[in-house]
């Protein structure tokens, strides 16, 4: 995942012909570019306008964390609070509560939807019925393209306590109802379920796509020496697909702090019943805002999150720089 | 020697033959597929299904893998209220243009970046790539839309946030970089300037990347519903996003399902479940409808963006 340093890799452009200006350096860069690529500028500088607004400039929002920011007085006008806001964060028990269950969250869904994904890699893989393959790979990868509104509706269908259909299921086997909606225990495993259920079939393709790249004169080695399907997987596919699910799960622990709002948000919704194990940052920076209006908090909590992200990224990416420079991601 | 080259070419064979171990674990593969697949498949099974019963026979047998008694009536509702063709016409011109709009800048700015020639790209490249690392969050956003650009309440909203996507750049960027530099080259001593060469030459060859990065950015743009749940107070409703009004569905129906018991009063005024699945059906329809053409450039953008980025 070299992102910065890729080249292209069948044949690159033309070389530089003008020498008149030295490159390197930011500045020597661009007024090369500008002189002798104008149009190439040009055709950069609508996506440049777009990052310079909606990317950069709303960091210098970031700034009413540091205030007690009313509507009326406007960012400048707002009186500083220094760290106030943060301090009322971090004092409140929603801190741990909402750090804990993104992170939670987050390392059941890495794990949950890696195994399973993989596993459904190497099953589509070994068998051998190209149009059973064709058919259930569509089918499995269907479920990613449904928004988590509707995956939401579908649930309370399928949850509710009158009439649902498991608990339906469940009474008609002699069992006690679940009330899904006020059981807060139940929901990381749900939630994993139905996180597998969406994604997990989407997230096989690069492992299938990794597998169908995979030398096949290794597997006929093995076979010929007398390995059995169950030893090539095992000693053979599973060690080679290693990068792979290393770099991939390396792209995921730098997004472990950023809950999923869209899953979330429309699953449990404002049902403060289930906040004690669903609660994630994203959700409670919503409600600060939109609910009590606490702009200048929910900034702050915003702010925590943009930097705890942030972080871990770079320490994910030191790390796999060391252990194993190819995964790095920049 | 010959006859001694082919007996161990038929050992050889005779050893590969699948013993009964190999058998049972393909079959058990078989079998975890099939299930999966099946897990998978049924509750849009049950969707459509249940859009098409009588209100009547939903609430009393549950939703079933084929209408109980066949109904047209939710379509009926959806149809005569105003709301979803309002909502559809709103998605639909936001899909379109919005896509358009993205595909413009992203091709525009990735082609840039593809080429040697361009010194500033690995600084570009950072500044674009940088937004993925940190950005300002929720909160930022939010003020600088509605606080600086005034955005909220017009469909510039549902649209203008949303052209730019850093990953979207990088893949396409790699689907150009995978185009001979000697093309553009040629072109180039013809006397064609690099914007004439991306629009005559190369973008018409990029075919199978621009469907596949205008797809991911189709169905974001259809997807929407979390800015208009940010920004789109009700007063505006005309300008609502069919995601956004199964969102809104969903709200009354999880505020009564979260009270203790199931109010007479509440439970009055929620829409019936079929309406509910006619209307999952008819926003989700045209994904579903045209996924099997569109699947192999979904995966063939994973493979792009994954493997060979």
């Amino acid at each position: 995942m070299k992102v910065l340093e890729q080249q292209p890799t069948t044949g690159g452009h033309s070389k530089p012909k003008h020498s008149s200006i030295k490159s390197g350096g930011l500045w020597g860069n661009l007024r090369y570019d500008l002189r002798f690529n104008p149009c190439l500028c040009f055709l950069c500088l609508p996506a440049i306008i777009w990052f310079c607004v909606f990317a950069y400039s709303p960091l210098i929002y970031l700034l009413a964390a540091f205030k007690k920011y009313s509507p009326a007085k406007g960012l400048w006008g707002s009186e500083w609070v220094q760290l106030e806001n943060f301090k009322a964060f971090f004092g409140s028990d929603a801190f741990f509560r909402v750090t804990f269950n993104t992170f939670f969250l987050n390392v059941l869904f890495i794990a949950s939807s890696t195994i399973t994904s993989i596993l459904i890699a190497i099953a589509l893989s070994e068998i051998g019925n190209r149009y059973f393959k064709k058919v259930t790979q569509s089918i499995v990868i269907l479920p990613h393209f449904i928004s988590w509104t509707v995956i939401a509706l579908l649930c309370e269908a399928l949850l509710k306590t009158q009439n649902g259909f498991i608990n339906n299921f469940l009474v008609s086997l002699g069992m006690e109802k679940i009330n899904f909606y006020q059981n807060a225990d139940v929901w990381p495993a749900l939630l994993v379920c139905l996180r597998i259920w969406q994604g997990a079939g989407y997230g096989s393709i690069v492992y299938l796509a990794t597998i169908a790249g995979l030398d096949q004169s290794m597997y006929e080695a093995a076979r010929v020496d007398g390995a059995t399907r169950g030893q090539c997987i095992r000693y053979l596919t599973l060690p080679l697909l290693k990068t792979t699910v290393v770099m991939l799960t390396i792209m995921s622990i730098g997004k472990i702090f950023n809950g999923d709002f869209g899953m979330i948000y429309n699953l449990v919704g404002s049902n403060s019943m289930l906040y004690r194990t669903t609660d994630v940052i994203d959700t409670y920076t919503y409600r600060m805002l939109v609910e009590s209006t606490n702009i200048g908090q929910s900034a702050a909590v915003s702010f925590y999150q943009s930097l705890l992200g942030f972080i871990i990224v770079m320490l994910t990416n030191a790390a796999t720089k060391k252990l194993d420079p190819d995964s790095a991601l920049f | 020697m010959a006859k001694q080259i082919s007996e161990a070419a038929l050992d050889a064979k005779s050893k590969i033959q699948m013993t009964t171990g190999d058998k049972v674990l393909k079959g058990i593969f078989y079998a975890f597929i099939a299930l999966f697949a099946v897990i998978c498949l049924v509750p849009f099974i049950l969707v459509v299904s249940a859009s098409f019963t009588q209100e009547q026979a939903l609430t009393t047998y549950g939703y079933a893998l084929w209408p109980r008694e066949f109904s047209l009536d939710a379509y009926r509702l959806v149809v005569a209220g105003s709301d979803i063709p309002q909502a559809y016409l709103i998605t639909i011109f936001t899909t379109v243009f919005g896509t358009f709009l993205s595909m413009l800048v992203t091709c525009m700015v990735a082609y840039a970046l593809s080429l040697q020639s361009f010194r500033s790209r690995s600084a570009l490249a950072l500044f674009i790539y940088f937004t993925m690392l940190f950005n300002g969050g929720l909160v930022a956003s939010y003020l600088l839309i509605t606080k600086t650009l005034h955005l909220e309440n017009s469909i510039w909203v549902l649209i203008l946030p949303s052209i730019c996507n850093a990953w979207n750049i990088i893949l396409m960027r790699n689907f150009f970089n995978g185009i001979p530099a000697s093309l553009s080259e040629s072109a180039k001593l013809d006397g064609a300037n690099d914007i004439v060469i991306l629009f005559q030459i190369i973008l018409p060859i990029s075919l199978p990347g621009i469907a596949t990065v205008g797809l991911f950015y189709a169905l974001s743009y259809w997807n929407e519903w979390y800015r208009c749940l940010l920004y789109i107070d009700s007063s505006h409703s005309n300008l609502y996003t069919l995601q956004y009004l199964i969102q809104r569905i969903l709200r009354q129906v999880n505020y009564a399902a979260s009270q203790p018991l199931d109010q007479a009063g509440l439970a009055g005024t929620l829409p019936t479940y079929a309406y509910r699945m006619a209307t999952i059906v008819v926003s989700t329809g045209p994904i579903v409808l045209l996924y099997p053409f569109l699947q192999k450039y979904f995966v063939q953008g994973l493979t792009v963006g994954a493997v060979k980025g």
